[in-house]
Formats: structure tokens, sequence, C-alpha cells
């Protein structure tokens, strides 16, 4: 961009994972591309870049959307949360213990999407049924478990985070 | 992928949005939800030099119910409709879960689907079934107009350069015996329909159809009302002997183009089916309710 003559980019502000901060962003700077290279946070992943996959789902004030799909513009001021905000204190969150002990993930690489639209569909429906939890990551593409230990890791973190209720 | 650059505004009332769109005119697009938008920009399928974003418009985003019908601001995001409880108007409940996926739920609008005005657009067939009407606003008047006359062409709508749309407003149904259904042919979840029927009937004490919308997604160049088929439900009684006819009848409305999702006679196959079924279902769900 040499060739335009002021610096179209912008101050912008989000409250990532609990932490507040900023970062300069051109208008059509990408969410995803914000997050990943501008703040540093590489777990939200960018699979198609076609609002199709969800590889890139962060929460935007609590709800899991595209993040490729949202300008970093759009952010300012409100608030994400990525999959770098899931464990604490070096715990894994239900959800990301689910994933481990049901071999929810093959290659991972569907994976950081994957619990950030669960965490979301949890925190609504706390009890889902296997329909539910089908329906609810039906934005999230995976190509290599099918599918099957995916519903399994969320029904059981489901479970678990009825005994012993999680953060976020 | 990027879209090309552009100068981003954020304003916070409609008057500056007015003073934006005077300065820039259809240089610039209007920026809602952003998931039909963004798409095309990044595919530089669209490539506007300016963009509003009208996301801070508070007053958008809500809806009002009065007798005279359901007034819906153009910001309500698909998943807010979906999960809002309006009995007059089942067909709204029917069609959003039908809209692409639960992601793009969270960010898509009622306004920004209807002023992308694709023809295969879910809320476009949904709400011609229920005889929605638009409201458009500029700095100089707010206009309202049917939404059949809203939609010109593929992508292509009645709105000027200086005008946005900022409610849809759906007329309270002829009786309370309301029923709807969505159907919807999709290659895999979240694709746009391979043709989708939206119904709504509402019915007399005595069975009588009272008022019928049928719309189809992708069924013509713009979202189609099936008006013949429409009238062939009115002032009768519904019954299986009827049912049949109509979904003849619909089956020959509409102009579908042979694409990749399925030839023209694939898609008026199809529409018949789903006229068919619905109305089914909507004739046992009635008789139901009297046998309970």
């Amino acid at each position: 961009m040499e060739s335009r003559k002021e610096d179209a980019r912008r101050m912008v502000s989000v409250t990532i994972n609990g932490e507040m901060r900023q970062g300069l962003a051109e208008p059509r700077t990408l969410l995803a591309y914000f997050i990943r290279e501008t703040l540093g946070l590489t777990g939200t992943h960018v699979g198609c870049d076609t609002t199709s996959c969800g590889a890139c789902t962060v929460l935007f004030d609590g709800e899991p959307v595209k993040s490729c799909t949202v300008l970093a513009v759009q952010a300012d001021q409100h608030q994400i949360d990525t999959v770098e905000g899931l464990e604490t204190d070096n715990v894994l969150h239900p959800l990301q213990q689910a994933f481990w002990d049901n071999h929810g993930l093959q290659c991972g690489f569907c994976t950081p999407g994957m619990l950030m639209t669960s965490v979301a569909l949890l925190q609504k429906n706390p009890h889902p049924t296997e329909s539910e939890i089908r329906h609810g990551i039906s934005g999230n593409l995976c190509r290599c478990t099918g599918y099957v230990n995916i519903v399994k890791a969320i029904t059981d973190a489901s479970h678990k985070m009825q005994k012993e209720p999680a953060e976020v | 992928m990027f879209p090309s650059a552009f100068e981003y505004y954020a304003p916070k009332t409609l008057d500056e949005v007015y003073g934006l769109l005077a300065q820039y005119g259809d240089e610039a697009k209007i920026l809602a939800g952003g998931q039909s938008l963004l798409p095309m920009m990044k595919l530089r399928l669209a490539a506007p030099s300016v963009l509003i974003d009208i996301g801070s418009l508070g007053q958008l985003s809500s809806a009002t119910e009065t007798a005279e019908g359901l007034s819906m601001g153009a910001l309500m995001r698909h998943k807010t409709i979906e999960t809002s409880h309006w009995p007059h108007y089942p067909l709204l409940r029917e069609t959003a879960p039908w809209i692409a996926d639960p992601l793009v739920r969270n960010r898509g609008t009622i306004g920004g689907s209807l002023a992308h005005a694709d023809p295969a657009a879910d809320w476009g067939a949904a709400l011609l079934a229920l005889g929605a009407s638009v409201q458009i606003e500029s700095r100089d008047r707010i206009r309202h107009m049917a939404l059949e006359e809203f939609f010109v062409d593929l992508y292509t709508t009645a709105l000027e350069p200086q005008e946005v749309l900022t409610r849809i407003v759906i007329p309270v149904p002829a009786t309370a015996a309301t029923f709807a259904r969505y159907l919807k042919l999709e290659r895999k979840v979240g694709d746009f329909a391979v043709v989708g029927v939206a119904i709504t009937v509402s019915l007399a004490i005595d069975g009588t159809v009272a008022q019928a919308g049928i719309g189809m997604a992708a069924m013509s160049g713009v979202p189609f009302a099936a008006h013949q088929t429409e009238s062939l439900l009115v002032g009768r009684q519904l019954t299986p002997a009827l049912i049949k006819e109509v979904s003849e009848s619909a089956s020959q409305e509409g102009d579908p183009e042979s694409d990749r999702r399925g030839s023209a006679e694939y898609k008026r196959s199809m529409a018949r089916v789903f006229v068919e079924r619905g109305l089914s279902q909507i004739l046992q769900q009635w008789e139901s309710t009297q046998s309970a």
C-alpha cells in the first residue's frame, strides 16, 4: 500500500481473553488475521477463508462467529475470546480435556473452532442431545474424525461440567 | 484473502448515515452483519470504495408487535429471530434455522439478507409468503413498499443510493389458526437452497383457508411469490385432494434456471413435492388441534 498517501490504518482495541489489547489495522483487515498477526494469538486458525469451515471461530461478545468474515475494525471496543483463553493455570478446560480423552481430534486443525463453538453451545444448553450437538457444530467442518468422537467429547464434557461448573 | 481497500465509517445515528450517503452515493455500501457482503468483497466480486457500518444503530435491532402486525428492525440477527417467540408468525421460527449455519446466523441480519437480494435466500421466500413490506428511509422521506416490489432483479433492489432499509413489517394473519412450514433442499448444511418453499396458511374455524402465502427460493431470478397457487387455496377446505391440485400448480409457477445445483425440471419437481409435503403437514397439525 506504499502508493497510498495517508496511512489508512486505525487503532483497534479489543478485550481478548479478558485482557485489553490494541493494534493498528487497515479497515480491510479481517479479524482472524488481526488476532493472529497483530495480536500474535495463532491458536485461531484460518481454514477455507470463505465462510465455510469455521476453523477461525472465536467468541464475539460471547457469540461464536467466523472471524474470517468480520472486519477487525468491527471488533473495536468489543470482547473477543479465543482458544488461548480456555485453559486456566495450566489446567485444560473440560472441553479441551474431553477432546483429548475421547480422541476428538486427529490433525487438530479444526479443533480451536470446534472448541469455541462448543463452549458457547454448552453455555446456552448445558445438556444438549446428540442431535442438538450435531446441529450446533454444523458450521464447523472436520475432515478427519467423521465427527463421531467430537460429538462424544462434547457429550462427555457436558456431563463433567455439570459436576464441576467451569469458567468461560 | 482480503477485500480491496476501502474507507470505513461506523456512524452512530441514521442522520450521520444519510450524510455519508449524500457524500459518497453509490460508491458506498452499507455493512450490516457482513455475512454476504464481506465474502463477496473477499472474492472481489464487490469492491465498494466506502463501507458504512450501521452495526451501532441499536434502534434497528429490535422488534415491536402490535395488533396490526410485527415490525422488525433491519439489524435483527437471524439467531435472534430463531430464538424469539411470536406465535402469530410461526413461519419466522420455521425458516431461521435453515439459514446458512449457526455461526453465520449469529452475525447475519434480516435486513442485510433482503438488501443483498439473492434469489435463493431463505428470508426472501418466507417474507414474501408473509406478505411483508419494507420501510425505507432517507434524509427526505420514509417510504413503504411491498417486498415483492423491493426485489427488482438478481441481487438488485429498489433501494436508491441515498436510502437505507430500516424495518420489515409483517401484517397480522387473518386468523389465529396460522400454521407454517419452510422446506429446503440443500446439498450440504449451510448451502444455498436448490429449492426452498415457504408456506403459511391461516384457517377459519371450519377448516377453510382464510389466507395463504407461498414463497419460493431459487425458483426465479428474484425471490418469488406463488400467487396463482395461493389463490387456488383461499376460500376452500384444506383436503388431500386440494393439496394435490395446488402442488401441481406450484410446480408450474416461477421460472427456475438449470444450474450446477439442479436442472429446471428437477427444481419444479421439488417445488411440487415441497408444497404437497408442507401443506399435508399443516393439515395434519390442524387436525390434531381439532381432535385435542
